[in-house]
């Protein structure tokens, strides 16, 4: 294989790769800017993958909606069911000041459980759905896709990594250069002053909670009917969780996290194509593939300089106390 | 007569060998009117309470799919001896426990023909073999394959990836985008429902990338680009011996081979539609030889060293 093809795979497996990490940790910095930590993305990646399987299979299948519809459709829902799972977790950690961490454990397993058993209920007894017949397809632009590199490299890849590299420019436009994400990154920082000039708290928190929930479900949505095309069990398997180490990794930013999420993306890239590549003649494939976990736990133990959480995450505000 | 399953982490929609069982199991419930139960197991340590839990139920005969629970079948089979047990794809090492029915199949006789097909069909000389984990099981159809491509076109490139993992579509789809872009153009695919994510990738890039199936007949999951599949019939094996249990002549103890001979393996009846019929003649040629004896098919690494 020559240089340029060995480029071409890398380029395009880190991009794909590291498109659901992009979705779910931008979910996680408008969370936690907010002043809500949460765990839960992992679950909410999972209610995504499930709701996007079920309703592109329902879509397409059963109501014989158009192919091109129901991925679209199954994407869709995969942020709407984000979004409505995310709702426990602000009425735990907003309104009654629980235990956010707590909170978000118990999001994780609810989900998992509650996806796994109506895929049961749906389709007679199976722990996962069927094959989801009309999927994402990677996007093909007449002339640019010949170019080499550029093309079958960097824009031969699913709509929803060209969705989520936009969000991330949306993300930051909105959290810095906005009324809105001045004051949602102020009810992170310093709740009680946000509150004294007439910031409503609770509904800031409440709007995170639920935006963040959305763009996990789309990063679910994305593992389950573009990368691969069923949900089950091993669908999500600790994305989730590599989300949450990226958006640490990435300072709370959202820049910083989908650079981050880039560099997971990468070497779950390398790990995967280490045997096309001819790597795994130097190197163990088993070393290969705990790349991504090690480089996690390498990110998380703040290898890669201090990495400073919004002051009141975590913190639940009480209207009134200094 | 209860009659259970267990499957291994792919579960019984993987398009491949658990979901095949499953289909014997239907069959046997509208054939012979046995109740069949089913569970997946969703990470190892799930196959021995899967398994105890249907055998402490009295079920009459408990089937574990996969080689990977092997232990676990020898295992629940000892502690309790009154129970009749089946496993796919695994002599248990040789010492099966008396109540225990072993099947296996020989998997690089069909795998031989598909590389016999690949060799035949491929425009660049180039094909690529993806595998779910690289097991001894696993590499009697990588060798089979590549005998198969060898016997036919020598100086084909076969290159051999495994994604270390049954149940992850988006690596085999990767893999798969891989192998396509270096220039293969025909992929075997042994991986269970990692496999699905390689027709997946083919039906994306359109027509001139070929996939060649496993276990079923896979043909439904990309008719444009399915040359064939190298079926293995656990279906008919776990029929024919849940058949037996009723007719009262379950034979535990022993291992029952099946080869090309037994019609254990073969390619699947799908072929017509995407090859050309002089291919499938050589296939049959190749099947005769293999079925006399003529060709004896590598199943390691070792003995495809050896095969010219």
């Amino acid at each position: 294989m020559n240089f340029t093809d060995m480029l071409t795979i890398i380029i395009n497996g880190t991009i794909i790769f590291s498109t659901p990490l992009i979705l779910a940790a931008l979910g996680g910095v408008v969370n936690e800017r907010a002043g809500i930590v949460n765990i839960g993305l992992e679950g909410l990646m999972i209610i995504g993958a499930f709701a996007a399987a079920v309703v592109a299979i329902w879509t397409g299948e059963t109501l014989g909606m158009p192919g091109w519809l129901a991925p679209w459709l199954g994407i869709l829902a995969a942020m709407l069911a984000g979004m409505l799972f995310s709702l426990p977790h602000a009425v735990a950690s907003i309104d009654l000041k629980a235990d956010q961490v707590v909170s978000g454990v118990a999001l994780n397993i609810f989900a998992g459980g509650v996806a796994l058993f109506v895929v049961k209920k749906l389709f007679e007894g199976a722990g996962q759905t069927t094959t989801v017949q009309n999927v994402f397809h990677k996007v093909n632009i007449p002339f640019l896709n010949d170019i080499p590199i550029i093309g079958p490299g960097f824009l031969q890849i699913y709509p929803t990594s060209y969705l989520a590299f936009l969000l991330v420019g949306i993300a930051y436009w909105v959290m810095y250069k906005t009324p809105f994400g001045l004051r949602l990154r102020a009810v992170g920082e310093h709740p009680r002053a946000a509150d004294t000039v007439g910031v409503n708290v609770r509904k800031m928190r409440y709007m995170a909670v639920i935006i963040s929930g959305g763009l996990a479900g789309l990063g679910g949505g994305t593992l389950s009917i573009a990368m691969s095309q069923s949900f089950q069990h091993s669908t999500v398997s600790g994305h989730g969780f590599m989300a949450l180490a990226a958006m640490i990794f990435g300072k709370w930013h959202p820049v910083g996290a989908m650079g981050a999420a880039l560099f997971f993306g990468l070497a779950t890239a390398l790990a995967a194509s280490g045997q096309v590549l001819g790597l795994t003649q130097y190197v163990p494939s088993e070393f290969l593939n705990a790349l991504p976990y090690l480089l996690t736990i390498l990110a998380l133990a703040g290898v890669v300089g201090r990495a400073q959480a919004p002051a009141a995450s975590g913190k639940p505000y009480e209207k009134g106390s200094r | 007569m209860t009659v259970a399953m267990v499957t291994d982490v792919g579960g019984i929609h993987d398009n491949s060998f658990n979901q095949s069982a499953n289909e014997g199991l239907v069959k046997a419930e509208k054939e012979l009117g046995i109740t069949k139960k089913v569970a997946e197991s969703h990470r190892a340590e799930d196959y021995t309470p899967n398994l105890t839990s249907y055998v402490k139920g009295n079920a009459d005969l408990t089937w574990g799919i996969g080689f990977l629970m092997a232990d676990d079948i020898k295992k629940v089979a000892q502690a309790n001896p009154n129970s009749k047990l089946g496993i796919i794809d695994s002599d248990l090492g040789g010492e099966i426990p008396k109540n225990v029915a072993a099947i296996t199949f020989k998997e690089e006789e069909g795998s031989f023909l598909m590389g016999v097909l690949a060799a035949k069909m491929s425009k660049s000389h180039k094909v690529g073999f993806v595998g779910g984990v690289k097991f001894a099981l696993i590499e009697k159809f990588e060798y089979g394959f590549k005998a198969g491509v060898k016997a036919v076109d020598p100086t084909a490139e076969v290159t051999a990836v495994y994604a270390d993992a049954f149940d992850k579509q988006d690596k085999g789809k990767l893999l798969a985008s891989q192998l396509y872009q270096q220039g293969d153009d025909i992929i075997f695919h042994a991986a269970g429902a990692t496999g699905d994510g390689v027709f997946s990738e083919a039906k994306e890039r359109g027509k001139g990338f070929w996939v060649i199936g496993v276990d079923r007949d896979q043909y439904e999951l990309a008719p444009a680009n399915t040359l064939s599949s190298m079926v293995k019939r656990v279906d008919n094996a776990v029929f024919a011996v849940t058949k037996d249990l009723g007719a009262n002549k379950f034979e535990g103890g022993k291992v029952t081979v099946l080869g090309l001979k037994e019609g254990g393996v073969d390619y699947a009846a799908t072929t017509e539609k995407n090859t050309p019929k002089d291919v499938i003649t050589l296939m049959d040629s190749y099947k005769t030889k293999i079925i006399n004896g003529e060709i004896k098919v590598p199943a390691t690494a070792d003995e495809f060293k050896n095969f010219k």
